[in-house]
This record gives structure tokens, sequence and C-alpha cells, in this order.
């Protein structure tokens, strides 16, 4: 189990303990947290799970697979600190993890 | 007018697999969708990524699925209109006309929705200036590249489609390369090329930039890239082009009347109708209790939702419970000579 904190673009912040082995993506899907659309499910295919990651964060994550980077290119208004959500699985070691969700996914 | 008992919205998978369910019934069907070719997300998205849970094939790529379902429906010559979106449904007493976005029009007695998490359509910059030049002097596809000629263009993107028009504007045309990161997506042929054409002053590349504005009266004239650092530079520009790839809109099927949820379309689970009678939704869109979003599923729901469609394409006829290894009537559909 870990807390992770959802910045939403209407400056709303939710902090919600999600499941060991969920993705940050699907505990955003299940509690209804707006602004995050997944279209392709978890797929590393359509980057519409795109988040930006709080700095400190960064370096304690699992690096980007394969592929990653590429859909990144695509997703909206990409930065240093963009992830897709649906590649960040959740363990204890991400308990306190905070990602802002981008104003549009595409 | 095209007149057909059903309308399949959608080529992918599901789609099209419910085109085989319809021809073994004896319904006729034709297929619009916004993409250029026939298997949905699976040509779009992954046509090279195997997949591993279609029922009796152990692996398959998504390409090979969408050619062996197109090898199924093949005896029933299925009509495919496609580069057309479904635009504007009408009942028309107890038949539906529908109105694609190139003007295409269709008589069916039923519609199904096999429309995946929607229609394809590119991906557009951020910056918000740059609707006004869309169509104009921005563009996210390339119709005639002659207008190019001797001209600035500016195009944005790492990918193949980025990489092989700079490529070829650059013998006719100053261009300007810009991405995001210093690594990309196309293929790495296309990547050399690209470098060497940098290398030797015939086309000019700036990686860890993104587009900042745009300017211009009419038509674009310059337009500010930001470096990951801060640093702005301003190019002069006649067009630009932006390659971020297609990203997946429901569009018009939201002003429907259907009972849409977060991108899905509700059905009942017995044959897959909707809120309204003579559509059924199946595949990634439609939403049910415990809906799984597998292939797989899309089958079995298209099977379902096909044998719904028959009461309103032959009101005045039975449907039979038949399997295809002994009904003659669907050997005969299927082509088959003994």
């Amino acid at each position: 189990m870990a807390k992770i904190t959802y910045h939403t673009d209407d400056n709303k912040t939710h902090t919600i303990d999600i499941q060991n082995g969920l993705t940050v993506m699907e505990g955003a899907i299940q509690n209804d947290i707006p602004g995050i659309d997944a279209d392709c499910g978890g797929g590393m295919a359509c980057a519409t799970c795109h988040v930006y990651v709080k700095e400190e964060w960064l370096n304690k994550l699992p690096a980007k697979e394969d592929g990653e980077e590429d859909m990144l290119d695509m997703a909206f208004e990409p930065k240093n600190n963009s992830r897709l959500s649906c590649q960040l699985i959740v363990s204890d070691e991400l308990d306190g993890l905070e990602v802002n969700i981008p104003s549009k996914q595409g | 007018m095209n007149k057909t008992d059903v309308l399949i919205i959608g080529a992918g998978p599901t789609g099209l697999f419910c085109a085989h369910q319809l021809g073994i019934i004896g319904l006729s069907c034709e297929i619009v969708d916004n993409l250029d070719k026939a298997g949905g997300q699976c040509i779009e998205l992954y046509p090279d990524k195997p997949i591993y849970d279609i029922p009796a094939v152990p692996e398959c790529t998504g390409e090979e699925l969408t050619n062996n379902l197109l090898k199924q429906i093949k005896p029933f010559n299925v009509k495919f209109h496609l580069n057309e979106r479904v635009e504007e449904l009408k009942k028309n007493q107890n038949r539906w006309h529908v109105k694609t976005s190139g003007g295409v029009k269709f008589d069916v007695a039923a519609i199904v929705i096999a429309g995946g998490v929607g229609s394809f359509e590119p991906r557009k910059f951020s910056v918000k200036e740059c609707e006004k030049f869309e169509g104009n002097s921005l563009f996210y596809s390339i119709k005639d590249k002659s207008i190019f000629k001797d001209k600035t263009i500016s195009i944005f993107g790492g990918g193949d489609s980025a990489l092989d028009w700079a490529i070829e504007l650059s013998n006719t045309s100053k261009v300007n390369l810009i991405h995001r990161r210093d690594g990309f997506s196309g293929a790495e042929s296309s990547v050399q090329k690209v470098k060497d054409l940098n290398d030797q002053g015939k086309l000019n590349l700036f990686t860890k930039y993104q587009m900042d504005s745009v300017t211009g009266d009419k038509q674009i004239e310059k337009i500010k890239i930001k470096h990951d650092e801060g640093e702005i530079k301003e190019i002069k520009s006649d067009y630009v082009l932006g390659f971020f790839g297609l990203i997946m809109q429901l569009g018009p099927i939201l002003d429907w009347g259907l009972n849409i949820n977060k991108k899905t379309v509700g059905v009942n689970t017995e044959n897959f109708e909707t809120n309204i009678e003579g559509i059924f939704a199946i595949g990634d869109i439609c939403f049910y209790p415990g809906k799984l979003k597998l292939i797989l599923s899309g089958f079995h729901e298209g099977a379902l939702a096909a044998r719904g469609c028959f009461k309103y394409a032959k009101p005045d006829e039975k449907l039979r419970f038949e399997f295809t290894t002994t009904s003659k009537a669907a050997q005969e559909r299927l082509g088959i000579k003994k």
C-alpha cells in the first residue's frame, strides 16, 4: 500500500491509498480522479495517462522502459519530469509519490 | 444512398468479426472507419506487437490478426468506407439514415458501434495560436507537397512521419526539424540521414526544443521555439508541420443520445443493444458490469449483437441457431463447395 497524491488541473489535491501492484494510472481511474484518459488501457500505446512527477521523485522511480520516451513524444506538453502513469507500478517504495495531471491528454 | 442491413462503425477486430457473424446469419453490412485502413488500434497502435490472448492463436501480431479477419470475411464481400467518420444520425420510420464526414449516406435497419475509444484524429500543438493557421499554413498531414517548394518549413516531431517528410522536403525546401529530445522514435536509418543532412547544411536540426509561439498575419511568418533550459529562438517559417501521432476522440457519436459514461456506451449483455433500439455497441466502446477490454470479449459481443440486429433487418423471419460445421445455409454464404 502506498499513499499517492494526484494534483489535478483544477488545483485540487487527491491523496489516496493505492494497493501495491496496481499502476498509478489504475489508481486514478478506479478513484475517479479526472484528467487521466488511459485510452489504450495500459498498453504504453497512447500517451493519454501522462503525468508530471514531482522532481524529487524522478530518480527514485523505476527507469523508463523502451518505448515510454517514444510515446511521451506524442503527449500533450511533455517535460523532463513526464512519465506515463500506466508504467508506474505501486509498491511500498512509492509511498508519498506526488504527480501533477496535465490540463489535457491530447 | 447505400442501402444495407447493418452499418458497422469501426473496422477494428471487433467490427470485422461482427461483419463475419452478420454474414453467417445472412445479413448484409458495410463498414465505416476514419482511418485509411482496416484494423483499428491493432494496426494504428501496435501492428508489430504480438498478442498472446486470442483463443487458439498462441501468438500473432496486430497486423496478422487484422489480415486473418479480413480473410475470414472475404466471402461476404463487405464494402468498406475508409477515411470517413460518421456524423449525422436520423431515424426514418423503421430505418436509420446515417451520413459521414465525406457525405456518404446509408440507409440501414440497425447500427453496430464498434468504435473502440473513438476515431483516430491527429494530435495537435498545445500552443493556442496554432489553431488560427490550421489548414492554411499549419498542417498535421500533407495532401499536396508542391506548395512547400522553395519555402521554409518547420517540422515538429521525432517519429517516422516527421523524419521522412524532413528528408523528402529538404530536396526542394528549407527545412527545420524540431524535436523535444535527442532521441527519436523513427527508424535508425532515417535518424542517421537527418543527422547527415544537418551536418551538410541541407537541413537544420533543433533538438530539446518545443514550439513556444507562432505569429503571422494571414499566413505564418515566424515561430519561436523554446529550449529545455529556457532559451528561445525565433525562426522565419512559411509553413509548420506537426507529426505527433494520433489520438482517439469519440466525436459526433456523443450527440446521438446514447447512454454515455466516461467515453463508453452502456449496453445490455443479452444482445449488446444500447438505450436506443436498433443501435448496438460492442468492443472497447461498450460498457456493462464485468466488461473486459479484450479482443476476445469483442468477438463474443459481436456475435450476439449480430443476432440482435436480425429482428430489425428481417422482422418477418425467425432466426434459427445453427453451427457452421453443419449448416448448409451458412456454408453457402461462406462459398464453401462440397
